[in-house]
């Protein structure tokens, strides 16, 4: 990482934002951990899951639909097509960050809401990298350190249900749409595609409603053009 | 059975960020592309919520998890944090089972 040419208290500003951010969100690791052994799955698969896919929708997206009865297919499908906003986070971040090679291959892994959120915004590429690479390390390991203590504590809590996990995975996936639901196009999105998910699951396997719902994202999208109001990613808890 | 779902789903989500730092930009922004990408995790996210609180197996149900996800919009309204917000909905949720 090269810092040069960067002031030192801007830099100290971008990393005390960076640590910040890095910690509030790290910390809900503890509520991945605990709703993902409830939902069935070890705490080794717990775990691997944050080293491995280390973003957080769609980890929650998968234990969600498994914890459904969905099959582990359709867990996995809808979990990498929550991944693919994550594409475009990369796409406007490659030009800011300028990496190359093993950086960027190392790099890649941090890319999620948070991290792109603290650097997008940056005017220069030592300033971005110290944005990105502060909140995506941080993140990085109080989320697995958090998903280990919420899987345990999950393992040792016992049926999920006494302590209403089950109802802890739908109010996270609310919060994590909650921001997004300021712009009317995104409302609409939001209420057809829970309609259709609704209507589905009466007469499809589990899992297959949620990924029915990306077909709405396909239509909305093609009929309804102009611009998203709300800033994707958004960072203000 | 899980563990695959578990490594592959990992390894795709890490080579969708990798192809994001990766790819031209030009392949992926066109407005449409970009509207479609961006409005999916929009539709994801409620059909999960929609799930999630009311559906039990291929039934419609109304139940304990309606009245966390009400706790949660009330506690989201209030600007609550996002593990206020979870384990607030849990709680409620439990709390009705209780009664």
């Amino acid at each position: 990482m090269s810092s040069a040419g960067l002031d030192p208290r801007e830099r100290s500003g971008i990393v005390r934002d960076g640590l910040g951010v890095g910690i509030a969100t790290g910390t809900y690791g503890i509520s991945f951990g605990a709703v993902a052994v409830g939902a069935g799955l070890s705490v080794a698969q717990t775990c691997a899951l944050s080293l491995l896919m280390f973003t957080g929708a769609s980890q929650f997206a998968l234990v969600g639909v498994l914890a459904a009865g969905g099959t582990p297919l359709s867990g996995a499908l809808t979990a990498v097509l929550l991944g693919t906003r994550n594409t475009l986070y990369g796409l406007r971040l490659a030009p800011l960050l300028d990496w190359s090679g093993a950086r960027r291959a190392a790099g890649a892994h941090l890319v999620i809401d948070e991290s792109t959120a603290m650097s997008v915004t940056r005017t220069s590429t030592p300033a971005a990298r110290v944005g990105f690479l502060t909140t995506g390390i941080t993140i990085f390991v109080l989320w697995n350190l958090a998903t280990l203590v919420g899987a345990l504590g999950g393992r040792a809590l016992g049926d999920p249900r006494t302590y209403g996990l089950d109802a802890a995975v739908g109010a996270a996936f609310l919060a994590l749409l909650w921001p997004r639901l300021r712009d009317r196009r995104n409302r609409v999105t939001a209420l057809a595609a829970a309609a259709v998910a609704l209507g589905l699951v009466p007469i499809t396997a589990a899992g297959v409603p949620v990924l029915a719902s990306a077909g709405v994202a396909l239509l909305i999208g093609v009929l309804w053009p102009g611009p998203d109001e709300t800033e994707w990613p958004e960072v203000d808890r | 059975m899980i563990w695959w779902a578990v490594v592959g789903a990992g390894v795709a989500c890490y080579l969708l960020k990798l192809a994001g730092l990766s790819v031209p930009p030009r392949v992926l922004e066109q407005p449409l592309v970009e509207r479609i990408a961006d409005l999916i995790p929009v539709a994801l996210l409620a059909a999960l919520v929609a799930v999630q609180v009311f559906a039990s197996g291929p039934a419609l149900v109304l139940d304990a998890r309606a009245v966390g996800l009400a706790a949660a919009v009330l506690l989201l309204m209030a600007r609550a944090p996002f593990l206020v917000v979870v384990f607030g909905a849990a709680l409620v949720a439990a709390g009705v089972r209780l009664v």
